[in-house]
């Protein structure tokens, strides 16, 4: 679904400083019940990360790690039961799932004596069971489980919708019968760029040539999109010509500004699709 | 030898060109002095009449001047003063922008700044012009600061000019040397390095004498001498070519002149055009006679360029004359009975203008009538050519009619990247990772500077290097570092290709493409650049004349300055290697003729010609960037002195050239192939440096090119030699000098260039400047106003038409797109393959058809024209159409019979082909593949290596999967946020329900069974989340709402029935091994000790579930539960579990029967929970 420039603003706006919590998605969808709920929940994460981004240094300073891993302390301290960790990171406005990690990272480092390695941090938040502490391992799967913006879960969900949308694509693409190369193809020949399908043979869509198409289940916002273009839509016009952006989730209708020059933004799969006819009698 | 002259001049003008070109010859010792002679004499006369347009530069002095009056010895030194003479605008600009000392600059910026001032001309930076339009201005200009030179050049440049009468020994006055004007001191960095000594000569005798300037030619025409006049005529034309030779090159400019462009249209003087009257005409012998001679001179190629004679002559014709002019021909009795012919005036008059004009047009018809529909037609409708020579009007309306010339100069320039070939540019190409790393980089930076240059550079304030500069070098430090410049330099090459190379793209032949066609290419849809174009068309454009300096126009811009910017000497390097590869690889194609019948052009004959233009636009193209490559170390800022050239050409005469144009040169005479070979030639010596010309080497290249000149073969197609004469013509123009050094006595020499494979839209692709001729035209058109509309002007009526979007045309444009756009990304063998495959088939089938069924028609038509020759005395023409509109019915049948043969061919031929290919190759192709899908599989985790537990792996949709089962994404979504209820925090009587968590469940193993939209990564987490739910099931957050503790029975609790779903979906859905015995860790078996009322029993379920289901081993359980017992716990909450453990160990020891599990969990239950 398209989005205008001032709808997106609007929805960006009342996110304003939400916590990622279910109960703030659930109040997004009374307050916008005419967008879908993927679009919403896509545009609500990119507005978090775009904030948690922005104060992403702040809870990295060696006094905030320490004020969270004694504040943590305590609280379980009083009751090893309630949410302390995860009520400390709504409190100080952080993504639970990153305020679990600095608690880890800080309580395996007291405990090791050494800087844990990342792996390890990784695969105790995938599996908190293998945390040594269970009050530990308790809060910090409440964190990941409650987070829907960061975390192993929410990992997942993206690159099990991003990898289903693709399937979807293929599948469109079989049923127009459109040849095509797809990404691991591509990386067997030894492309240094590779879009999710390029077109053996090129199609037109809504008159405009196009050799490759990308699909991103996500909204595509201004800063998404700006990125996407420097690392991946440009470098793929810059190989193979121009090509076919799906957001699945819509965009900023602006964004499709490129289209002139060879970047096609869609929602969906598209519909006015002209091949090459091999027969060329009109000529 | 002055009468042979006058003779010459006054012979009646019924004598024939030949004759006239036998006296020419008879005269040949004059002959060279002559031409210039007379072409400044016609500028000369024609100046004050001449408001329209630039004024066009005459010929070269004459050779005496300069060579024939030395020694063999004393020509290099003559060819050095040349050099010295010769200004380049280059210092001239440069000095103007910087105001700074050169020295003190670094040298890449000197070579940067050079480079780009050659640019600024056409950038528009620069209104300043060519040559052109400087004349006129300069009169304006005070004569006192005109006249300060600029340095001690000019006076080497006189030395080098010694006096005409004395050399050249046939004027009777001794001739008259301008006083060289002193250094001015006040102005010693003063920056025009034009050389103003001498009075333009575009005044009039009389206004020269009021600025005071030259009294002497007043007196001479006063006392109506001759001779006189005709010294002075000289003196006058040696000191235009000295001014030609500093005006002529890239920059006239001069900071007392900031603007020469002038407006076409002249529409506020439009008034004062006259009305020409063939009646008004006065000394028409005389101008009969000039006419010719100047003709003969045109059709000899005794004038360095045609082009620039014409143009002339349609300023002529185009004049628009003054009212001092019309006075001045009032009198046409005095001036008739004057003898004197040449001292009169006989251009006074628009009349005698027009009439001069219309005269050499009709001796040029064959040269005109070979130019573009547009010009024919501009010709056609001029009123003046009507009323002056009717026949000559006729003679244009019938070229224009049968002219099929359209010539389309739309320039289509979109940046379009070059295609990523992974034969040639994948890993395996590179030496190593990081060098395959950092050209991917660079190549992105590439194609982001290219977009980010097209979206800014016309903006104003926009600098290229300001902006680009210090990206390409960090980027060419990139490429130093891992030795990628040939790489870059190929790219940069294809890219230079595929942007510039010209307004042929390929499928659509822009020949024949009608004004209509053009718009329907264009888009109805798509307005906006239709109003621009049009706005093109109205808007009034700047004439510049047919000779403009060197230019990168376009998207070359852009190149240009990359090269100066990344000033990368390796760079540099390769891309003259890469350069000349290519150029060598096109200069080979293969130039076949096709024998006609009867005029038609065939199927092979055009597939060549689109070939030989492809090729010839890319070979001017490259051409251009490699002359200006190689000749950008020697771009100096200030003209080298004698001393300093003297040096430098003894120094580069050793040096081999980058690519041996002489020799290729030579090789396309000897193959008559210099079609091919010259127009890119010609832009590689566009770019030359001062001393460049005169090396050894390049003396001889140029020699060599003009021998063709004066040598052009009368057999050669004429639009072919067109095409030479106008490329070498702007050549010499351009580099005016050289044609002067070069012209003396060449043995004669001719060569021939046989296929005709110019036309008109080529020509004029080539030579965008003899578009200037139509402009001139068509600014009279405008400047006329309204009289002069033009007749033939067809206005078709298609309003309705072609404002609905024509869909065929669309679709028909957006075939021939997507075609082209096929092709694009393929590598570039599929095309020639494609084309060769086609043109073959074709051709055969052409060949094959007119064998047969033409064949056969013709013999019909033959018996039927016998017979009706016979019955009556009919017309016939009439006959002839009449049989032939018979026969076309049956003629359209070999077109299908055609199409059908050539697919069946190439359709039998391709299946046995692959068919050949498939059997020899099929079972090595399967192994790759298998193999290749092996080693992916092995790469998937999750994927069980040999020694673990194999898990049977489920691949495939149950038969006759509809694919509609909810995604995995959306089932971990659901999953997850039933965890969040029983993990907590809850809000106020949040419960997940145990029905809808049923639904879930089930849900979850319809997703689990299609296999479509399922991924490793899903599955695991499903099956990790799974697991998680089942140690939550006891939480207080999953209740059934009927649930009440008292009827808390096994059998009817619904947690039961969800961990039978469970066990069953671990068992049959998953594809993966789940991870069950996490219900083991300490943080799931934390979850049931946490809650109050522990369901012991729910628990024991869930072992003998898992027992049961086969999910694990009664071994693997009793380790997990002794583990468990070992951690610290509640005290009573080991009891229970030790209790527990010891119950499910007896039960699981004895293996007694398996009867109903409910019953024996029932037993089991009673027995723990007494102690709960």
């Amino acid at each position: 679904m398209k989005l205008s420039k001032a709808q997106y603003d609007e929805i960006a706006q009342f996110l304003g400083h939400v916590q990622p919590t279910r109960q703030s998605l659930r109040k997004l969808k009374e307050k916008f019940p005419s967008q879908s709920q993927s679009t919403l929940l896509s545009i609500f994460s990119q507005e978090y990360q775009k904030q948690i981004k922005r104060t992403h240094a702040k809870h990295h300073t060696a006094e905030a790690i320490e004020t969270y891993y004694q504040r943590y302390l305590n609280g379980v301290m009083k009751n090893s039961a309630a949410p302390v960790l995860l009520d400390l990171a709504n409190e100080v406005d952080f993504a639970p799932s990153l305020m679990a990690r600095i608690v880890l990272e800080r309580f395996l480092q007291e405990k090791e004596q050494a800087i844990p390695s990342k792996t390890l941090i990784n695969s105790m938040l995938r599996d908190p069971s293998q945390i040594p502490d269970g009050v530990l391992a308790n809060q910090v799967y409440q964190c990941t489980v409650n987070d829907c913006c960061y975390g192993p879960l929410v990992d997942c969900i993206k690159h099990a919708i991003g990898h289903e949308h693709e399937v979807l694509l293929r599948e469109m693409l079989l049923g127009k019968n459109l040849s095509f190369l797809a990404e691991d193809q591509l990386r067997a020949k030894g492309y240094d760029k590779t879009p999710d399908f390029i077109l053996e043979v090129p199609v037109a869509v809504e008159g405009h040539i196009i050799h490759w198409i990308e699909s991103k289940a996500s909204f595509g916002d201004e800063s998404s999109h700006q990125a996407y273009l420097q690392d991946q839509f440009w470098s793929y016009w810059n190989r193979f010509g121009p090509g076919l952006v799906i957001y699945w989730y819509g965009f900023i209708e602006e964004l499709d500004c490129h289209r002139e020059r060879g970047i096609l933004l869609k929602d969906c799969f598209p519909t006015d699709i002209v091949t090459l006819r091999h027969s060329m009698a009109q000529r | 030898r002055l009468q042979g002259l006058k003779q010459l001049l006054l012979q009646h003008p019924s004598v024939g060109e030949n004759h006239i070109h036998d006296k020419l010859v008879s005269l040949s010792l004059l002959q060279k002095d002559f031409v210039p002679f007379l072409l400044n004499f016609l500028r000369e006369q024609t100046s004050q009449i001449l408001t329209n347009g630039p004024p066009t530069p005459a010929k070269t002095p004459n050779s005496k001047a300069h060579g024939s009056q030395r020694t063999g010895s004393e020509r290099r030194a003559s060819l050095g003063s040349f050099l010295t003479a010769t200004p380049d605008t280059l210092p001239v600009r440069r000095g103007r922008r910087k105001g700074s000392s050169v020295v003190g600059a670094s040298g890449r910026q000197v070579a940067r700044d050079l480079g780009r001032s050659l640019a600024e001309e056409e950038d528009g930076k620069s209104d300043s012009g060519s040559w052109n339009g400087g004349r006129r201005k300069r009169s304006e200009v005070p004569l006192v600061s005109a006249r300060s030179p600029p340095s001690q050049l000019n006076l080497n440049n006189l030395e080098e000019f010694p006096p005409m009468g004395a050399a050249s020994g046939w004027t009777n006055k001794p001739s008259r040397r301008i006083n060289p004007t002193p250094v001015s001191a006040e102005r010693p960095l003063s920056k025009p390095k034009t050389c103003f000594t001498s009075t333009p000569v575009s005044q009039s005798p009389a206004a020269r004498l009021s600025a005071g300037s030259s009294p002497e030619a007043f007196t001479a025409v006063q006392e109506g001498n001759l001779s006189s006049v005709i010294s002075n005529s000289l003196q006058e034309e040696r000191e235009m070519l000295k001014k030609e030779r500093y005006g002529i090159s890239f920059d006239p400019g001069t900071p007392t002149k900031p603007s020469y462009a002038r407006s076409a249209s002249l529409p506020a003087e439009s008034h004062l055009v006259t009305c020409a009257n063939p009646t008004k005409v006065s000394c028409k012998k005389q101008l009969e006679c000039l006419a010719q001679l100047y003709s003969s001179c045109i059709a000899e190629n005794l004038v360095p360029n045609i082009f620039l004679e014409l143009f002339f002559v349609l300023q002529l014709l185009t004049s628009k004359g003054t009212s001092t002019a019309e006075d001045g021909d009032s009198d046409p009795e005095i001036n008739e009975s004057n003898r004197d012919i040449s001292g009169r005036q006989h251009f006074q008059s628009v009349h005698n203008c027009v009439y001069f004009a219309v005269c050499v047009l009709d001796y040029q018809y064959e040269i005109i009538s070979h130019l573009e529909k547009g010009m024919l037609k501009l010709l056609a409708e001029n009123e003046r050519i009507a009323s002056f020579s009717p026949t000559l009007h006729k003679r244009l309306r019938e070229a224009y009619e049968n002219s099929t010339a359209k010539v389309s100069l739309l320039l289509p320039c979109s940046v379009q990247s070059v295609s990523f070939q992974p034969e040639t540019d994948n890993r395996s190409n590179f030496p190593s990772d990081r060098a395959f790393h950092i050209f991917k980089k660079q190549r992105d930076i590439f194609y982001e500077l290219l977009r980010e240059w097209e979206d800014n550079h016309e903006k104003t304030g926009w600098d290229f290097e300001r902006v680009l500069g210090s990206k390409i070098r960090a980027m060419m430090a990139h490429l130093s570092a891992t030795f990628n410049h040939s790489r870059f330099a190929r790219l940069f090459q294809k890219q230079l290709i595929q942007m510039c190379k010209g307004p042929i793209g390929g499928g659509a032949s822009w020949g024949d493409t009608s004004d209509q066609d053009v718009l329907n290419m264009l888009g109805s849809d798509n307005l906006s650049r239709l109003k621009r174009l049009q706005e093109r068309f109205v808007v009034p454009q700047s004439i510049r004349g047919p000779c403009p300096p060197p230019s990168f126009p376009g998207c070359q811009q852009f190149f240009r300055d990359f090269i100066l910017s990344a000033g990368s000497y390796q760079f540099n390097q390769h891309l003259m290697d890469s350069l000349c590869l290519k150029i060598l690889e096109l200069n080979g194609l293969t130039l076949v003729e096709h024998e006609h019948s009867d005029g038609e052009a065939d199927m092979d004959e055009q597939d060549e010609k689109k070939r030989f233009t492809v090729a010839l636009l890319s070979l001017r193209l490259l051409a251009k960037f490699l002359g200006f490559l190689v000749f950008l170390p020697y771009r100096t800022a200030e003209q080298p002195t004698r001393d300093l050239q003297d040096s430098a050409l003894a120094l580069r005469n050793q040096i081999l050239p980058v690519l041996d144009i002489l020799k290729l040169l030579r090789q396309s005479i000897q193959d008559q192939r210099s079609i091919l070979t010259i127009p890119w030639i010609v832009e590689y010596l566009s770019l030359v440096d001062h001393i460049a010309p005169f090396l050894d080497y390049y003396r001889k290249v140029f020699g060599l090119l003009l021998l063709m000149v004066l040598s052009e073969d009368k057999e050669m197609s004429f639009l072919n030699k067109l095409l030479i004469l106008a490329v070498l013509g702007w050549l010499f123009q351009v580099e005016l000098f050289l044609f002067c050094c070069i012209l003396s006595a060449f043995p004669s020499f001719s060569y021939q260039d046989f296929v005709p494979l110019v036309d008109q839209q080529l020509l004029y692709t080539c030579c965008p400047y003899l578009g200037e001729l139509r402009k001139l035209l068509a600014s009279f058109v405008a400047g006329s106003g309204g009289k002069n509309g033009g007749f033939i002007r067809k206005i078709t009526p298609t309003a309705a038409e072609s404002l609905a979007p024509k869909a065929s045309v669309t679709q028909r444009k957006l075939q021939i797109e997507l075609e082209q756009a096929f092709f694009h990304n393929q590598p570039p063998s599929l095309r020639r393959t494609v084309e060769f495959v086609a043109e073959r088939v074709g051709s055969n089938c052409v060949k094959h058809i007119k064998a047969t069924l033409v064949a056969e028609l013709v013999q019909r038509a033959e018996t039927m024209l016998q017979e009706k020759v016979k019955e009556e005395d009919v017309n016939h023409d009439k006959l002839l159409e009449e049989v032939c509109a018979q026969l076309y019915e049956e003629g359209a049948q070999a077109l299908i019979k055609g199409r059908d043969s050539a697919e069946n061919i190439a359709v039998e031929l391709a299946t046995e082909r692959a068919c050949g290919w498939l059997s020899a190759n099929i079972a090595a192709l399967i192994k790759r593949e298998v193999k290749a899908t092996f080693n992916r599989m092995l790469k998937v985790p999750g994927f069980p290596l040999p020694g673990e537990d194999a898990v049977e792996l489920r691949r495939d949709c149950p038969s006759g999967c509809q694919h509609c089962a909810p995604f995995p994404s959306q089932v971990i979504n659901e999953i997850k946020d039933v965890l969040c209820v029983a993990v907590g925090p809850r809000d106020e009587g949040e419960v997940v329900d145990c029905v809808w968590l049923e639904c879930l469940l089930g849900r979850l193993s319809q997703t689990l069974r299609c296999r479509k939209f399922m991924c490793p990564t899903s599955e695991q987490q499903l099956a990790k989340c799974t697991v998680e739910l089942a140690s939550l099931l006891g939480d207080p957050g999953i209740k059934s709402p009927e649930k009440s503790p008292k009827e808390l029975r096994v059998k009817n609790n619904p947690t039961c029935g969800l961990l039978k779903l469970l066990f069953s979906i671990w068992k049959e859905d998953f594809g993966t091994s789940v991870p069950v015995q996490l219900i083991f860790s300490k943080k799931n078996i934390g979850y049931l000790a946490e809650v109050e009322q522990r369901e012991w029993d729910l628990f024991l379920f869930l072992l003998h579930g898992l027992i049961e289901h086969g999910l694990m081993r009664t071994s693997e359980i009793q380790s997990c539960l002794h583990s468990l017992e070992e951690l610290p716990w509640p005290s009573d909450f080991i009891k229970d579990l030790k209790m527990l453990s010891r119950v499910f160990v007896s039960e699981h020891q004895i293996e007694e029967p398996r009867t109903n599990p409910s019953e024996l969990t029932r037993q089991s239950l009673g027995t723990v929970a007494t102690h709960s």
